[in-house]
Parts: structure tokens; sequence; C-alpha cells
């Protein structure tokens, strides 16, 4: 995606010179098409992230929509705090672009891993969070929302070539997008996952279980009606996501149900355990936490047969 | 009132009656902050910013970064005008525009501070911003002497001077204090204009109690193509005998004897 990022947000700066592009000091052979294209629009501030949100401030309140770019924790987390008080307290349109969304940098270890920023993020009302499944669902968020009128947070992937069957690149702000309709049960996807939980819907069709996926991509709005109705019309839930169950998309579902009083099940598919110092591929990590489609599928079955999951 | 007379209504005395006043009125501390500053903020509502209304797009920024202090700005935008007597009567009410802390939503006050270590970084964006805009607007910035121990403040210092922000000017209010002691005894910062000279500032002491002194510091820094730091020598509690670098009036209120003396020893100044 991030290829997908630095592409879209040049035609967008290319038009509107308003748009900068800042990075504390990351995105190497990711933001050339941009910073090549347009240099006057470029500024590397150096490994300085919370200085990154108070100049982006700074400059929004002149008139200007600066984009930030580094890896979600140092984008969402080091930063908190100056995002809190800045952008967020003043309503100014200031962009900070998360990447490497779940464990994309698995070998990286536990301090680029992006399994909290979403979650950290999201109590925040006036700050829309924006969570592509793919490159075209970026392209088409980044088109909808770059001139929002407020902060936003994109969470993005690195991953340039994974497709989410049937979303076709859709995005609309406060909704979900319905992939595949079934009958049986909704798994509610967030992210790149989303491919994951179209792969454990094929595994389920095939053991003859019917299942909706829908892809949250969008908090702040938060697609409430949409996942309101999922719950009505289905009895059983399943949130997938790279992510602390608490806080984010699966916490979304919970309080969602609650509060429709639907009394729906709800299985919260993510991160439960606390960092560990053993590192791996994102495969591995996806293993380790139960993320990819054959342990997501597996989940169901044990559900829907009785077994105790 | 023409802006020129309004420029001149602004002066340290008159801040510091206002902000004794509203604060023995609200019954809230952060007085003594406020006295420090009082003479900065004279100098700079009194004459060195550019500001024709509280909403033009071209006029100076400023960012009071110590936002403790939001008593002495709000006096100067009431001696300037732009504030009520009847607004500034709301300081710390409920449902008022003028809490402890200065928001951007108050007409006059550009930046919400608060936290410190804040303000540096938004100043010099704001710097920025002007520049790319082709603007010939500046950006002052009002940190205090224990703000410096934020790590955020220098990220920002080292920022302003790679990018050559010359029309980024910085006051340090030098008082020696903090919340619960002395700077000395605390993180010692006392050669804080070697500091920022050494991160390729424009540095330079003045006394912070001087108003010509301060206006002349900023006209003469001017041309000098680095970012401008003024480490502004001042005394906590400046005009109030009782309250001079006493560490209880960091947050403590007045009571109405002890108004009265405050108020009577400005006026004898």
């Amino acid at each position: 995606m991030r290829a997908t990022f630095a592409n879209t947000l040049t035609e967008i700066a290319r038009a509107d010179r308003r748009v900068l592009l800042l990075t504390a000091d990351l995105g190497y052979m990711a933001l050339e098409p941009f910073s090549d294209a347009l240099p006057d629009q470029f500024v590397n501030v150096g490994v300085a992230e919370q200085n990154m949100v108070g100049i982006a401030t700074g400059l929004a309140e002149g008139g200007f929509l600066p984009f930030l770019y580094s890896i979600a924790p140092f984008a969402a987390l080091r930063p908190y705090e100056f995002l809190r008080n800045g952008p967020i307290l003043h309503r100014l349109p200031v962009r900070i672009v998360g990447v490497g969304a779940g464990f994309e940098y698995g070998t990286a270890g536990p301090s680029h891993h992006g399994i909290d920023d979403a979650a950290a993020l999201r109590p925040h009302p006036g700050l829309l969070i924006v969570t592509p499944a793919e490159p075209g669902q970026l392209r088409s968020a980044l088109l909808a929302t770059w001139d929002h009128d407020g902060p936003v947070y994109y969470r993005i992937g690195k991953d340039e070539r994974i497709t989410v069957p049937g979303l076709n690149g859709r995005f609309r702000t406060g909704r979900a997008e319905i992939v595949r309709e079934g009958r049986d049960l909704a798994l509610v996807a967030m992210g790149a996952l989303a491919a994951e939980a179209c792969g454990a819907a094929d595994l389920l069709a095939a053991q003859g279980l019917s299942a909706t996926v829908a892809i949250v991509s969008t908090f702040n709005p938060s697609p409430v009606e949409d996942l309101a109705a999922l719950a009505r019309s289905h009895s059983l839930l399943v949130s997938v996501e790279a992510q602390y169950v608490n806080g984010a998309l699966g916490s979304l579902v919970a309080e969602t149900i609650a509060e429709a009083g639907a009394g729906t099940r709800l299985v919260r598919i993510g991160v439960r355990r606390p960092p560990q110092a053993r590192s791996g591929s994102q495969t591995f990590y996806h293993a380790l936490h139960g993320l990819g489609r054959d342990a997501i599928a597996a989940r169901v079955l044990a559900l829907m047969t009785g077994e105790r999951i | 009132m023409s802006t020129a007379d309004s420029r001149l209504a602004v002066t340290g005395r008159r801040v510091r009656e206002h902000v004794l006043r509203e604060s023995r009125r609200a019954n809230v501390g952060h007085i003594g902050s406020a006295l420090s500053i009082a003479d900065i903020v004279a100098a700079l509502y009194g004459g060195i910013l550019r500001i024709e209304a509280p909403d033009d797009p071209e006029r100076d920024r400023f960012v009071l970064s110590k936002g403790h202090a939001a008593l002495a700005l709000y006096a100067a935008l009431a001696l300037r005008g732009w504030l009520s007597e009847d607004q500034l009567a709301t300081y710390c009410g409920d449902d008022s525009l003028l809490g402890v802390h200065p928001e951007a939503d108050l007409p006059g006050v550009d930046f919400s501070t608060g936290s410190l270590g804040h303000g540096l970084a938004m100043a010099a964006g704001s710097a920025l911003a002007a520049r790319k805009s082709g603007s010939s607007r500046r950006v002052f910035v009002l940190v205090s002497d224990a703000e410096l121990n934020e790590g955020s403040t220098w990220e920002a210092a080292m920022f302003a001077a790679q990018h050559g922000l010359s029309n980024l000017y910085v006051f340090v209010d030098s008082n020696g204090q903090q919340a619960l002691g002395f700077t000395r005894d605390i993180i010692a910062i006392e050669n804080a204009a070697e500091r920022f000279g050494a991160f390729g500032w424009d540095a330079r002491e003045l006394d912070g109690h001087d108003v010509p002194a301060i206006r002349a510091a900023v006209e003469d820094a001017v041309g000098d193509p680095r970012p401008h730091v003024f480490v502004a020598r001042t005394v906590f509690g400046r005009g109030v005998s009782f309250m001079t670098s006493r560490i209880k009036w960091h947050y403590w209120p007045m009571s109405a004897d002890e108004f009265d003396q405050a108020m009577n020893e400005i006026a004898a100044t």
C-alpha cells in the first residue's frame, strides 16, 4: 500500500499545493515518487515524531494540509499527546499516516508492530481513522478524505499485492463494505486481515457454513448502523483484526451489539497476549495469535459445532 | 480606539492589575508566573506584534507556550480592546472561553497550550507555514525556563535552526522557578542562551522587565538569518513583594488582604 499511498498523494498534491508530506526520516524506497516530483512540498523533519506533529499543527493553522509519515507506533503513539492537544484539540487538518499495520514489520519486533494504534486513537471522536484493507481501497479512501475537515489517521500496510475479493476498492466514510453475503455468521474484518477473513469464509463454505464478510475501514464515524444490522440478521459475529482485541474493531462490534440490544454472540479474534521476545515473520505472528484463515475458520467451526473455544 | 492608541494602553502595570483582579475574583493561582511575564507581554502587545485584528490571517502569531500564565495574555487582549471587561470577568467561570490555560477558540489566542513543551513545535510549524506562503508574518513564542526540561522543546529548536526560521522569535521567561522549587535545584539551565547558541540560534540575554530593551532587542535581531531567542531575566511575582521568588505563589490564590496589599504595591510602581 505504500506505493499506492505515495503515488495517489503525489497526484493530489500536484493539484493542490497546500498538501505537504512530512516524514520522520522513514520511507526509503517508498516516498520517492512524491519527494522527487514535489520537493518543495516534502519535508524530512528528522527522527522526531512529536516535533513532526507539532510542526504540522502550525502548518495546518497556516492553511496547509500536512500528511505525516512514519511506522505506525512511531506515528500514532510516540506523539500521542501532541496529537491530542494539537490537531485534535485545534480541529486542524493534519493527516497522520502509520505504515506497517498489524505485524507487517514482523521480524523488526514488538517495537515496530502496529497492534495498538487504532485502539489507542479510537476514543477521540474528533479524529477520523481510516484502515484500508487493500491498495485499491486506500486509493479510494485518500481521494475521498484527503481534504477532510479535521484530523485523520490512516493506518496502512506495506503489501502492494493484497486484494480482498469483492471489495474492488470501495470505500465510504462511516460505512462497512459487505463483500460476501451469508446466513450462518458474519465475519467483520479490519485492514489487510480482511483477505484472511475472506479465505476463512471459503474454508467455511466447504464445510457447509455460509458466512457474510464485512470490511470496516473507518472509525469516527464508525459504521454503527451497518454493524447493528449485521447483528440483527446473524446469530454470530466474529471480529478479525491484527490489533489488541480491546479498543478497536472488536470493541466497536461489542459496543454496537450491546447498545443495539441485539444479544448476538460475538467472538473477537485479535491479539490477546502481551508482547513476547521471540520474533519472526508476519505469518509467524499470525499463527501465534490465530489470525490466519485456517485458524479463523477452525475457531468458527469449533464454535458452530459446539466445541469449546 | 486606533491600533496605535490601543497599543499604548498595554503596560506592564495594567497587565499586573488585571492579573491580580481576575485571580482574586476567580480565586485561582498561577499569579507569580503571570506577573513574571507581564512586561514581556506588554512589550509584545504594546508594540512588537503586528496585529491589526485577531482574525487577520496576516497577523503576527503569538504562542504562549507556558499556558499557565494565560491571565497575562487575557489582560493584554483586554487592554487592546479585543476582549471586553465582561468577557475577562468570566475567567475560570463555567462555560467561559477563558480558562487557566488559553484555548484557540478565544479570538486573539492563536494556539491552545497548557501542556509544557508543546508550543515551540507548533510555533516552528507556524513560522514554516508563513515562509512557505511567502508571508512576512512572524511568530513569537514565550516559553518558561522550566519548560526547557522538555525534550520536545529541543527537537523544535533543532528543526528551527536547520530550516533557518528567522521569522521565529522566542522569549524564555527565566525566572528561575518551577512548580515545586527553584530550577537550579531541579534541572539547572542557567546557561540557556549558550545552549540555544550551540543549537544554531541567534541567542541574546536581556532584562525581561525592561520593555524598551525588549523592543530594541527584537529590532536588533531583524536581519539575522537564524531563529532568535531572548533569554529574559525575570523575577517571579514581580511587583508584589510577598510573592517575589516565593514558590508558594506558583499555585496559591490570594486572600482579600493579600489582594489589597498587592494592588497597592502595583499602584505604587
